[in-house]
């Protein structure tokens, strides 16, 4: 009941922060309007598959800017504060969840400005926004645990990528192909369901290791 | 202080005890020997389309046999460190995953020349199909391993506190491993491949593999791995030598 409280009280600490700090937040919708923007130049228009990984690639990079915050705005005595009065298992969690919302809410926004400047070649737009935000919690997921571990080291930031591109190659691939569904791409029966499955489950290791591991992490 | 070097009276006994040639290491020897040997006389089946590159499997395959053995060392000191917090532990990690880390380069090296004489069309260039090799799924596999050991030896050079670095290393590998093995197994269902061992994992099926072949290839596996572990065990006793002089030096 306590690590409860503990949970919800860190979790309304993210809002009011990012309340308080709105250039952060405004930062991260910036970042997302002038890459779609560049992408919109460069590009004329895309067919529905270049579309596609264009997305899932914008998605990675605002999920590397938008997540490394997290931990990089934690100065050494806050983490101290934290030490004395909770757990890391909750600690880690309220990240985890926080991140997750975050990267629902960008998600929104991005696949906003990508149907409001390069059109919208899904069939089906419902189920590519469900797709949308099942990965997108994936991807949160996956670089908010990166992000504590590159925060114990020099350079951070592009310490993530390098550390976490070679993890997340999976996840997007299967992101990429089971998006294809919504592009009426026709699969085999029951193949799209076994894609939600395995994203899922991939999803719940993640939390688990991350709650595993990041005691370790969490010791200065 | 100057070192005892005692000249002239070498001979292979005392070099042999010196080395501290234990059980394993002699079974390298040998199984490597028998390996290189058997590997090239040995009767192998005849197909047209390999021809004798299939001897290629005696040393392509158990490279990358050899360097998922030492990740797994590797990932099994981490855990170690994590545990007790001996530095030792962080030693061996570290070592066990750059000893696999080469194998897995020399794996690429021995694929690319068997890759060449396969796959790659006589009216095309093998550069030309380059870009459809690397997206073999197996590839992919091997590539996001090397990758993740890239990484975590850039993780490592860029903490300066030796506990720190210790601690945040062996999270980052077995955060990684974990995450690796799901990759292996989801990516190759994924994409279409020219690669044997399609359903499941090549080599490990007793049906893969002739018979006659399975003679040399078992060994030739138990001893490239053995061989990397001894390659191992003396990086770690050097650096624990480097060690144990820094802090001789720092008293």
């Amino acid at each position: 009941m306590e690590a409860l409280n503990q949970y919800t009280a860190l979790l309304k600490k993210e809002f009011l922060l990012e309340s308080r700090q709105q250039h952060t937040l405004y930062g991260v919708m910036l970042y997302i309007a002038s890459t779609v923007f560049v992408i919109y130049l460069t590009i004329d228009s895309p067919d529905a598959d270049t579309w596609n990984s264009l997305f899932w690639i914008t998605q990675l990079f605002i999920c590397i800017n938008a997540v490394a915050k997290s931990f990089l705005q934690e100065a050494r005595g806050r983490m101290l504060y934290y030490y004395s009065i909770t757990s890391p298992v909750v600690f880690i969690l309220s990240k985890l969840s926080y991140n997750v919302l975050l990267m629902l809410a960008m998600n929104l926004v991005n696949l906003l400005l990508y149907s409001a400047f390069m059109g919208n070649p899904t069939e089906s737009f419902l189920q590519f926004l469900f797709i949308g935000l099942l990965g997108s919690m994936g991807l949160g997921l996956v670089f908010t645990m990166l992000a504590a571990i590159a925060s114990k080291a020099m350079q951070q930031a592009s310490l993530m990528a390098i550390l976490g591109f070679p993890l997340i190659i999976p996840q997007l691939l299967l992101l990429v192909r089971l998006s294809k569904t919504a592009f009426s791409e026709v699969f085999r029966d029951g193949v799209p369901q076994q894609l939600v499955l395995l994203l899922v489950s991939l999803d719940i290791l993640i939390v688990f290791l991350a709650v595993i591991l990041y005691p370790f992490l969490w010791k200065d | 202080m100057p070192v005892e070097q005692n000249k002239g009276s070498f001979n292979a006994l005392q070099y042999i005890h010196a080395m501290r040639l234990t059980w394993w290491k002699i079974t390298a020897i040998v199984l490597l020997v028998y390996a290189v040997i058997g590997g090239l006389l040995l009767p192998v089946p005849e197909l047209s389309q390999l021809g004798e590159t299939i001897r290629n499997l005696y040393y392509h395959v158990c490279m990358w046999f050899a360097m998922m053995i030492l990740f797994t060392i590797s990932i099994a000191q981490s855990i170690k460190y994590l545990r007790t917090g001996l530095i030792e532990h962080d030693i061996k990690a570290s070592s066990y995953a750059g000893v696999g880390t080469y194998l897995g380069l020399l794996g690429y090296a021995t694929g690319a020349i068997w890759a060449s004489f396969t796959w790659a069309d006589p009216n095309n260039p093998a550069f030309a199909s380059f870009g459809s090799i690397m997206r073999e799924p197996k590839l992919i596999g091997a590539a996001i391993a090397l990758l993740i050991y890239g990484a975590y030896f850039i993780l490592r050079s860029s903490i300066t506190d030796m506990d720190q670095r210790a601690r945040v290393s062996a999270v980052y590998n077995i955060f990684a491993y974990a995450m690796l093995f799901p990759s292996i197994w989801i990516i190759p269902r994924l994409l279409p491949s020219l690669h044997p061992g399609q359903e499941g994992n090549p080599a490990l099926n007793f049906n893969d593999i002739d018979a006659r072949m399975r003679m040399v290839f078992y060994p030739a596996v138990i001893g490239w791995a053995f061989l990397g572990i001894w390659i191992a065990t003396l990086k770690i006793r050097h650096k624990i030598l480097l060690e144990q002089k820094w802090f001789a030096h720092e008293k």
